[in-house]
């Protein structure tokens, strides 16, 4: 921030009483580097028009001097720069922050200036910057990369505010409800609804947006309600509902999507800044039946210079009296097609803002409302008929000219403030959001609600019903009708809250006046700036459906998603096609009803909440014997265990070697297990595994490969008879999940008379493979079993017991290999596998044995020949690619069988499953390698295949790998070049069986 | 979010659930020719309208259902067991006021 | 207002037309494309008016001089996916059909505004795959050096490089999802969508194509195996070419002809935040956290993810999906938390069950197809467009099409970049 100018001088624009401020809450702020005062109570908005700050922001593409011309959620122009560094927030509609010491804002994309903006120079060419014209230009040069060029230059010129480089030190959170009843918008149709809905007996929620209940009666003293001024009904009712035990009122909560099943998200906006504190909560409030009462928006007139600041919505200017005690100018003109605008001129005329015209395009016979007639009596100086041609100013207004309709006189009026009114349209945007269709309502010229497709029913202003009493009627038979169709009736139904009815006056459809001088833009959109003139040329140029001119002109696509232009641009392009406005229909409306914080979206599950991390039950020994650590999945495993001097790499090749001579033992914690039991286990097994089961004896175990439906690998594991009707099977890290749920499908959906239960323990097991010659010296030291062969042969399954220092621990012993080596898993219960895992190193100390990681355990099957799910069985390669086309029984049927013989998987071009070794061992076989047969020529180089796995043997010293390879099985002692362009690396490499160490198994069965 | 009734547990979140598919295609008898079994496992109606298809309520009781949910609004008519029931085969639940579905 | 029916005096598009027609207030641009009434007889008819449909009527005009075109769009051209995607453009695949098909859109990206004298801003501001693992990065460089073997740009960047590049990631070693780096496609990028629809629809209505909005085909017209026209909402035309353009929507066409296919329609949604000052010149995908993100030039991150992961046509998604991107974004990119959400929507996919497009002939003589995109669809416009074309014109598919076939899964022939299997949400 740059250093404070003198203050201004304290707030001149503030009204001496009244207003739903708290005076003796003063304030200090700071905007654009200059210190104002305001009062609790206070917005941004409402405090910098008691300053006399109207300028407060320049336009998306002409960068036009703005101000802020609404008093809520629709503004389209106020948006600032709030706070610094890692707190700063863009885009911030300065009519909806709440004014607190200390606040710092800035306006946003101008330079250097606010005053003196250098990106004006583009309003100065306007004429050169038509809606679309970038479509039609910036081609030249004819290069691909052209466009860059011109692209750098119009991005640093778009995009409003900035973003923190630094991380949100925001805490967020999420919340899920349930409630008979929601209802959204807390003004008097809100407030009746949620009343009556209570009363019934309903489990009621309330939001709105706002700080207080109340919505557009807020600081209405003078309506009244049930006798009582409407501030004293507002306090009342908002005392009684706090005070319902079945009522939850949430204030500066805005409900931002209405999602499928009657689920609307909510975003609650807590106060105070402090980081640690809780910032914003997201609530999923899935309600039994919903009621809409979200208000309406005042919609302005297009017509020459309507963007200058000192232009507001004629509610938003008399809101800022009532709520604010501010005047918005001294000397105002109003311009208006209704009758609401004539109230607000009264308001503003009692504040002592000098009404110098209420500029009314209706002819005097149609001013038959109360408040013309009021406005009649206070000698307000009506000119009917009438309409406001142009404004002047540069920035800020300083006066109109206004033209009679029929006579066509004109006269220039001075002015600083001109209220615009052309109706209102309600705030429909949950209710499409939900499905509910729109109808054009004549009358009030816009779209209100007609069918509801979800739980829902509009109310009050968002319904498209007029005044406070209708409001307030409709708001509380709603609120009944919602707590009925749920059979909850009040013994004594409560009186509808009762206003006196104001008569109004026809509305007179009014969205623009033509300019006198061509080209004058006249704005629609204010914050993307399209004119009158855009959306005559999308209709010009053919984009003639809502959506085109949408997108052509980006009408409605800022940040306010058109809340004050829709309607406007809608009938605009209705009156050039000369069809009715229902014809054109709208633009779909989209959540977020108001943009919401990426934090408060993502709520917890965020950064390390994002997915969980599944650490094994030894994880800690890991951790505490210096692993190194790499994700599988969500898996943390250790790839390796380095030593002082060491690289993992090193490690793992120690590792490696280690248990080819000594022994080694590794955490297989996470490979899935799943527990089968009943009477029919084999015969399902039979159908889900490739080869069979119905003939593995108790005891025994047996590798298993699983196809998908389509023939082609999916998973592969061992199966283990513990006992007749029980079964472990073991599945993949990657794949336990889905084998789980497709065994549950087959059991539950497919196969219910097979008598068969499926119960997944990957959690409830620790499980260590213990390889390596001397496995079987070190595990019978601890096991209370004879482990020699005889006893334990190759493929056995056994319980035994760990003596470990903490006790016995009770284990299933498994011999089975995937290092090739002699080799025993240990499955001991998660909690007691630290005890297991410790107690096997203690006894192996002595003979070398070293604990080794998911690299040592990758180098070891590699070696062996040993296939990995997602490598090798990439979820492209077929059993026989793999070389265990032998394993599929001839004799029976199995998932994914009958898919396996079609042409392309029989055909002899398939990719099969090959040994590689490097021809120099100095040169490693690079990384993602794909194999071609000449290196060196030219794109296209038609790839043979490529490396699948890959690693430096130590032991056979030599660079070897896995690949699949074109028509492989038939290339055994040819040469190939394993490449990769990427590490600009090259290798000749020899191709050979898949197995580089005892290929005959004689070791793992020794 | 969609609200799914679960015959077992009744209307539950959506992010309780994981996705099944079509719940309509039938493996064919195993001697069946190649074009059944192609057709079963890759042609799909693909309705635009009620659609019949599988959730298994994973983070709830672990059972396969059949949710009869229309494609084109996501509402739900109603939902079967996927194989049988409780308290008998095939009972169905009504979700929404909607047509329940058939047993599967 | 007046259609004019003869063609519009059709005006380059320069800086030179502009500044001309800011003298008239531009109160004189010719319409961009006509809306005639249909004809009873067309030598081809399109059916959709989306990019894919667009670009197949104006490459049948150009290179096949099959002018005599309609394209029956049911809502408004360019309404579908074309207006609902993430803009992303590249051709970083593993397997030959699909690195040899999305490499020649990229080449028909890169001089499409000059092609069609419609500025479709091709952004070449790289496309960034970050790598969360080691197995990820085994399998980012297998698909690097295939795009390299196959004539096609790829770069690995290690983990220093792309913090360089991509400054607001967190590549810290702390992260939920460490980035261990990144394979960069520079010439990856985006194009601005709903100028692609609308530059074929100028181009091809300017070589003669009826562009036939708000005409919805109700039926599709076949005679002794061979097809003869359709009949829509305004009325029956004839035609011995039949192509179907209307991913999201291809078996309920498909139907008409009485085809089923290996496709199920999913919702996948996109969104936006606000728009900021210039924060990412890249576009960046992780495939751990399901993520993709660009910004956009007027200033809002484009964001998407995962599918909702259940069959649907409503352009609607729910808030599980939108939540879970968000907070990949947050994990990824810190800073971005006060930034705000602005719009979401949703889009129609075409997923088939290998994960593959079917550009290609149909049981029924004359009938041919463009779809199956899964995510896909937009890079692919141009391609799908020439390839379609060539198709529809010769009845039989082009070298670069034919393993896009509807039999490929009969036959085992499936290309199945992911080896995800027959499982049409998991692509």
């Amino acid at each position: 921030m740059t250093v404070p100018r003198k203050p201004a001088p304290a707030q001149p624009f503030r009204l001496p009483h009244g207003g739903a401020i708290d005076r003796s809450q003063p304030l200090r702020f700071r905007f654009d580097g200059c210190d104002h005062d305001g009062f609790a109570g206070d917005t941004l908005a409402s405090a910098l028009l008691a300053n006399g700050v109207h300028l407060v922001g320049r336009s998306f593409k002409y960068h036009r001097p703005r101000g802020i011309v609404a008093a809520g959620a629709e503004e389209p122009n106020a948006l600032v720069q709030l706070d610094t560094g890692a707190r700063t927030e863009p885009n911030v509609r300065a009519t909806t922050i709440e004014l607190y010491d200390g606040l710092v804002a800035a306006s946003q994309n101008r330079w250097p200036s606010l005053r003196l903006d250098a990106g004006a120079l583009a309003s100065a060419v306007s004429r050169l910057l038509p809606a679309g014209f970038y479509y039609k230009t910036f081609m030249w040069p004819a290069s691909p990369r052209g466009w860059r060029f011109y692209e750098h230059w119009i991005r640093r010129a778009a995009g409003l505010g900035v973003g923190a480089s630094a991380s949100d030190p925001g805490r967020y959170a999420h919340r899920h409800a349930h409630c008979d009843v929601l209802v959204v918008g807390a003004g008097p149709a809100g407030l009746a609804a949620a009343r009556a809905a209570a009363a019934s007996g309903a489990r009621v929620i309330v939001c709105d947006e706002e700080r207080e209940p109340g919505g557009r009666l807020r600081g209405v003293a003078g309506a009244s309600v049930d006798g009582t001024s409407a501030p004293a009904w507002l306090a009342a009712v908002g005392r009684e509902l706090a005070a319902h035990p079945q009522v939850t009122m949430l204030a500066r909560t805005t409900a931002f999507g209405y999602y499928d099943h009657n689920l609307v998200g909510l975003v609650e906006r807590c106060p105070g800044a402090a980081s640690e504190h809780l910032r914003e909560r997201v609530w999923h409030v899935r309600a039994r039946r919903v009621v809409l009462a979200t208000g309406a928006h005042e919609r302005p007139i297009a017509y020459a210079g309507n963007d200058l600041p000192g232009t507001l919505l004629a509610g938003a200017a008399r809101a800022y009296v009532e709520r604010f005690a501010v005047r918005p100018g001294r000397r105002a003109v109003v311009f208006t097609n209704n009758d609401t605008a004539h109230a607000a001129a009264l308001v503003l005329h009692a504040a002592g803002v000098e009404i110098a015209a209420i500029v009314d395009v209706r002819p005097d016979t149609a001013l038959v409302g109360h408040w013309p007639g009021q406005a009649r009596a206070a000698r307000l100086p009506i000119l009917a008929g009438s309409v406001v041609e142009q404004a002047r100013g540069r920035l800020h207004v300083r006066g109109v000219d206004v033209a009679s309709r029929d006579s066509g006189a004109r006269c220039a009026i001075t002015c600083d403030l001109v209220c615009v009114s052309g109706g209102w349209n309600p705030a429909v945007h949950l209710h499409s959001q939900a499905r509910g269709t729109l109808r054009y309502d004549d009358a009030l010229a816009t779209f209100v609600p007609a069918a509801a497709a979800q739980a829902v029913a509009s109310a009050g202003a968002a319904n498209g019903c007029d005044g406070l009493a209708a409001a307030l009627a409709e708001g509380h038979a709603a609120g009944l009708a919602a707590a009925a169709a749920l059979d909850l009736v009040a013994v004594t139904p409560p009186p509808a809250p009762a206003a006196t009815v104001a008569t109004t006056g026809p509305l007179e459809a009014c969205w623009s006046i033509p300019a006198r001088s061509r080209g004058a833009p006249s704005f629609v959109d204010w914050q993307n700036d399209v004119t009158t003139a855009d959306v005559a040329l999308a209709v010009r140029e053919g984009y003639t459906s809502v959506e085109h001119l949408k997108r052509y002109t980006t009408l409605g696509m800022g940040t306010d998603q058109g809340k004050t232009a829709n309607v406007v641009g809608l009938a605009l392009l209705a009156q050039l096609l000369n069809r009715p406005v229902q014809s054109i229909g709208t633009t779909t409306f989209r959540p977020p009803y108001t943009p919401v914080t990426l934090g408060a979206v993502a709520g917890h599950e965020a950064g390390p909440f994002l997915e969980p991390t599944r650490r094994s039950a030894l994880h800690d020994w890991h951790a505490a014997h210096g692993a190194r650590f790499v994700t599988a999945g969500l898996w943390l495993r250790p790839h390796s265990y380095p030593r002082p001097g060491e690289t993992p790499d090193d490690a793992a090749n120690r590792e490696a070697r280690n248990v080819r001579t000594n022994a080694g033992i590794v955490d297989v914690s996470t490979l899935g297990k799943i527990e089968l039991q009943g009477r029919d286990v084999a015969t399902l097994l039979d159908r889900v595994y490739v080869n069979r089961f119905d003939n593995l004896a108790v005891g025994r175990c047996r590798y298993g490969l699983m196809l998908r439906d389509d023939g082609i690998v999916q998973d592969d594991g061992t199966v283990s008879r513990i006992a007749p009707t029980h079964y472990l099977v073991t599945t993949t890290t990657v794949n336990a999940v889905r084998v789980m749920q497709q065994l549950e499908y087959l059991i539950q959906v497919e196969w219910p008379e097979l008598d068969v239960y499926a119960t997944s323990v990957t959690e409830q097991w620790c499980a260590a493979a213990l390889s390596g010659p001397k496995s079987r010296a070190i595990l019978a030291r601890i096991v209370d079993i004879d482990v020699a062969s005889a006893a334990v042969p190759f493929l056995a399954i056994t319980r035994c017991t760990v003596n470990t220092p903490a006790g016995a621990v009770p284990a299933r012993l498994l011999r089975v290999s995937y290092s090739g080596e002699l080799a025993f898993e240990l499955h001991v219960p998660a909690d007691q596998g630290p005890a297991m895992w410790e107690a096997v190193l203690a006894a192996g100390e002595d003979l070398g044995i070293m604990a080794y990681g998911t690299e040592a355990m990758s180098t070891l099957r590699i070696e062996k020949g040993h296939i990995v799910v997602g490598a090798e069985a990439d979820g492209r390669t077929t059993a026989d690619d793999l070389g265990m086309g032998k394993l599929v029984n001839a004799g029976k049927w199995c998932i994914g069988k009958p898919l396996l013989s079609r042409e392309a998987l029989v055909a002899p071009d398939r990719w099969q499953l090959v040994g590689l070794t490097a021809d120099e061992p100095a040169v490693p076989i690079p990384r993602g390698a794909k194999l071609v047969a000449d290196p060196d020529r030219a794109a296209p180089n038609p790839m043979l295949g490529h490396v699948t796995s890959w690693c430096w043997s130590p032991n056979l010293d030599a660079w070897i790998a896995l690949a699949l390879l074109d028509n492989g099985r038939a290339r055994h002692g040819t040469t190939l070049w394993a490449v990769s362009p990427l590490a600009d690396a090259r290798v000749r490499v020899r191709v050979g069986p898949p197995a580089f160490v005892d290929p005959d198994g004689e070791r793992l069965r020794g | 979010m969609l609200l799914i009734p679960c015959p077992w547990c009744g209307p539950r979140n959506q992010i309780e659930f994981s996705y099944g598919g079509d719940a309509t295609v039938r493996r064919p008898p195993l001697d069946a020719p190649m074009e059944a079994w192609t057709d079963y496992v890759y042609l799909r109606d693909n309705p635009r309208g009620p659609h019949d298809e599988l959730w298994l309520h994973a983070a709830g009781c672990r059972r396969w259902v059949v949710v009869r949910r229309d494609t084109r609004t996501h509402e739900i008519a109603g939902s079967a067991a996927a194989g049988p029931g409780p308290a008998g085969a095939g009972r169905v639940i009504d979700a929404s006021g909607g047509p329940p579905a058939e047993a599967a | 207002m007046a259609q004019p029916v003869t063609l519009p005096r059709t005006l380059k598009y320069s800086i030179f037309s502009l500044a001309r027609n800011a003298v008239t207030f531009h109160e004189h641009w010719p319409l961009a494309w006509r809306s005639p009434p249909p004809k009873p007889r067309y030598d081809a008819i399109v059916i959709g008016g989306g990019g894919h449909g667009l670009a197949t009527a104006y490459y049948l005009a150009k290179e096949h001089g099959i002018a005599n075109v309609a394209v029956v769009e049911k809502g408004w051209l360019g309404g579908g996916n074309t207006g609902r995607n993430t803009t992303i453009v590249r051709s970083n695949y593993h397997l030959d059909p699909n690195a040899h098909f999305y490499e020649l859109s990229m080449k028909l990206w890169e001089t499409l505004s000059h092609e069609l004298n419609f500025n479709v801003m091709y952004s070449a501001r790289g496309v960034l795959n970050l790598l969360h693992a080691p197995a990820e990065v085994d399998a980012a460089m297998r698909r690097g050096n295939a795009m390299r073997l196959n004539g096609i740009d790829a770069t690995y960047l290690t983990r220093e490089q792309v913090a360089a590049r991509v400054p607001r990631l967190d590549c810290s070693a702390h992260a939920r999802f460490p980035i261990l780096g990144g394979l960069l496609q520079p010439r990856g990028g985006t194009v601005r969508h709903d100028a692609v629809a609308w530059g074929y629809a100028r181009a091809a209505d300017a070589l003669g194509v009826d562009i036939l909005q708000q005409c919805e085909v109700t039926a599709i017209r076949v005679a002794d195996g061979a097809v003869t026209g359709v009949e829509t909402t305004r009325g029956a035309i004839a035609a011995p070419r039949v192509g179907l353009a209307v991913a999201g929507h291809s078996s309920q066409v498909a139907a008409l002809a009485g085809l089923r296919l290996p496709i199920e329609s999913h919702v996948l949604q996109a969104m936006v935040s606000e728009p900021v000052k210039p924060v990412l010149d890249t576009v960046v995908t992780s495939g751990a956290v399901h993520f993709y993100i660009s910004q956009s030039d007027k200033g809002e991150l484009v964001m998407g993810g995962d599918l909702d992961f259940y069959n649907s046509y409503a352009q609607r998604g729910n808030l599980p999906i939108v939540e879970h991107v968000v907070g990949a974004c947050l994990a990824l990119f810190p800073s971005f938390g006060r930034l705000k959400l602005l719009r979401t929507w949703g889009g129609i996919m075409d997923m088939t069950m290998d994960g593959s497009p079917i550009i290609a002939t149909l049981p029924v003589k004359g009938l041919t197809m463009t779809g199956g995109w899964c995510y896909g669809g937009f890079k692919a416009t141009p391609a799908s467009g020439f390839l379609h074309a060539y198709t529809m014109a010769r009845g039989e598919p082009h070298a670069l099409n034919a393993a896009f076939t509807l039999e490929r899964f009969a036959q085992g022939r499936v290309i199945d970049e992911k080896g995800a299997g027959p499982y049409a949400w998991s692509h």
